[in-house]
């Protein structure tokens, strides 16, 4: 706090209500213009400044790692034996600010198992031309089936090109997944799969 | 041989050849400018400015202008069409016009002719070179009032009140320049200035003040009230668009450039070298001079830059009140110092009668700058007498600001305070 000077606040104790009376007064540093050579001193700040290093970066020939957390594209994610986790429930659909997620759940099959339990994401697109990457999908998602990446080179020449469908957002097949539709791993129920404990694709799961 | 002398004697087609290099000078310098201006003052903020068109970005105002002419020109439908098309031309002509009297070298060999770069020497050549400064001012003030606009009508008066204001400071800090050179040729004042010292150390308050106002005559930073963005959008030029806006920026440029070179001439030396140096003058058959001249020439073309990356744009009035109140006073005050030293000298009096004239000088300076400062704090005392403790709360008076409000009593309600 600054030093309270001379004018003292004229404070109404008992209206505890503003009072436009009540008003303190506090010093605050104004200085006027200084000596000739004090007002010159800016030129040595823009002069010494051209010898700095710039702080622009190359762009397109360098790039430099966004922050961590950075909310970039959206991702959907898949159980370590290649099951998907997207349920198709919607929530980050109700979730999303933007309207900008359509989701369309169907119930899965034993010919046509694509996440474990009943449902999963049929239809699922994100339209960015719409997503602001506020990151409320995320948050709402209940499988963490939906997460962000860092990619941030979303541009395109089209609006169709803009709307994302399932196969643009879903993760990569990494070592020990299948590509599903498969059945789920032998002995394992959903809450096992949600629990982490399937760890990789099993041989039997593997469709002829 | 004195460069009137050498000119006078060029053959028709020499004439025509350096018109045309007058002309490709003004217009290359200003494309380079353009870029040199961008990539100084983006170092300035540590950015790295346009390096992409070309190696380091070179050509980029050459791909800018060729991109302006490649748009579509509009005339607005407001607009008094025949002016609003000629008011470019106009300020573009005699941004070039200027260039014609400024001695570039020293004698050198043209194609076999004895001769000088400069394409003509007129005897009253920096009076032309501000006539032609002036007419310039035309083309603003008919550009902003054609354009059928508010903004650019705005701009142009701003713009021509300005540089009438700083045309008499800067005509006035010429006069001790002619009064010691006892010419107002530009070849004879660079001429003159060998035998003395450069008249920007012995005429240092009139550089100061040319130095000054000439920023104000080209509406650059930080006196760009003229095209101040944030209020006036683009000032004069805001209706233009494609080749003649491409006109103005030329014209702006040049402008800047001739400034700089009249600078040169008057205050360092034009063409010649700098003091010790003026050997150089005779290498490349008398061409060195040209490094010299376009040396200076840039080296005030960087301090234009400079004064752009560095200082924030005035507020109109101060602007004036600084043209007004403090060049124009202090430059007849200098020209009359200058008057009565020069009649001392070259009457022959003693140097003694010289110091004692400039003790006076100094001493009714110093003696004005002390009842200036003494009436200051005397005014100030009587305007702002000791603040009471206000029963109420009102506005600091602007100049006594020493104190912020702050609501002393936060009610904890929040919300409606009825």
């Amino acid at each position: 706090m600054a030093d309270q000077n001379e004018f003292q606040p004229l404070v109404n104790k008992e209206n505890k209500d503003v009072d436009i009376t009540s008003v303190a007064y506090e010093k605050v540093e104004q200085p006027g213009p200084k000596s000739l050579l004090k007002q010159a001193q800016g030129f040595w700040v823009t002069f010494i400044t051209m010898f700095k290093k710039v702080n622009t970066v190359q762009y397109p020939e360098v790039k430099e790692p966004t922050a961590e957390r950075f909310h970039g594209r959206h991702q959907l994610n898949r159980h370590p034996d290649g099951l998907e986790k997207c349920i198709g429930c919607e929530l980050c659909a109700w979730a999303c600010p933007a309207d900008a997620i359509y989701v369309e759940g169907a119930d899965n099959t034993p010919e046509n198992q694509m996440s474990p339990g009943e449902r999963y994401g049929k239809v699922y697109q994100i339209n960015y031309l719409r997503c602001v990457f506020c990151g409320l999908c995320i948050e709402a998602c209940p499988t963490r089936a939906l997460t962000m990446t860092n990619e941030y080179e979303l541009a395109d020449s089209t609006r169709s090109k803009l709307i994302f469908e399932k196969d643009d957002l879903l993760g990569p097949l990494r070592a020990g997944m299948l590509p599903p539709p498969h059945p789920m791993y032998p002995g394992m129920t959903d809450t096992n799969y949600y629990n982490g404990d399937v760890k990789e694709a099993h041989p039997s799961q593997e469709q002829k | 041989m004195n460069n009137a002398q050498l000119l006078v004697d060029d053959p028709g087609w020499i004439i025509t050849l350096k018109a045309v290099i007058v002309f490709a000078v003004c217009v290359v310098l200003t494309i380079m400018s353009v870029w040199g201006e961008r990539r100084i003052v983006a170092r300035m903020q540590m950015r790295v400015g346009p390096n992409r068109v070309g190696k380091f970005g070179l050509i980029q105002a050459l791909a800018d202008g060729v991109k302006l002419a490649l748009k579509e020109d509009l005339i607005p439908a407001a607009a008094d069409k025949v002016v609003f098309i000629i008011a470019p031309v106009i300020s573009v002509t005699a941004a070039f016009m200027a260039f014609a009297v400024m001695p570039m070298t020293g004698p050198v060999n043209f194609f076999g002719e004895e001769t000088v770069m400069q394409l003509t020497d007129l005897p009253v050549g920096v009076l032309y070179v501000l006539a032609t400064a002036s007419v310039g001012v035309y083309g603003i003030v008919l550009a902003g009032w054609s354009s059928g606009s508010t903004y650019p009508l705005l701009g142009g008066l701003r713009s021509s009140a300005q540089v009438v204001s700083y045309e008499i400071a800067m005509g006035l800090s010429l006069v001790s320049v002619f009064i010691y050179s006892g010419s107002m040729s530009t070849s004879s004042i660079v001429a003159a200035q060998q035998s003395t010292w450069w008249y920007g150390l012995v005429l240092f308050p009139s550089f100061v003040i040319y130095a000054i106002s000439m920023v104000g005559e080209t509406n650059r930073a930080p006196f760009d009230l003229a095209e101040a963005e944030g209020e006036l959008v683009g000032g004069f030029h805001t209706e233009y668009s494609s080749l003649k806006f491409a006109l103005f920026f030329l014209a702006e440029y040049i402008n800047i450039i001739a400034v700089s070179a009249l600078a040169t001439t008057l205050f360092l030396g034009g063409y010649h070298a700098i003091p010790g140096l003026g050997f150089t003058e005779q290498w490349l058959g008398g061409w060195f001079t040209l490094v010299w001249f376009f040396l200076k020439v840039l080296f005030f073309f960087f301090v234009f830059v400079w004064l752009r990356g560095t200082l924030p744009r005035l507020r109109y009035d101060q602007f004036m009140q600084f043209g007004w109140k403090v060049l124009i006073p202090v430059s007849l005050l200098w020209i009359l110092v200058v008057a009565t030293l020069r009649l001392i000298s070259t009457t022959s009096q003693s140097r003694v009668t010289t110091f004692i004239f400039a003790g006076v000088v100094v001493l009714i300076v110093m003696g004005i700058s002390t009842a200036v400062d003494a009436s200051k704090r005397k005014r100030a005392a009587h305007v702002y007498p000791e603040a009471a403790a206000p029963s109420f709360a009102v506005p600091s008076l602007p100049s006594e600001i020493t104190t912020i409000n702050v609501s002393n009593s936060v009610s904890d309600k929040g919300g409606d305070r009825g």
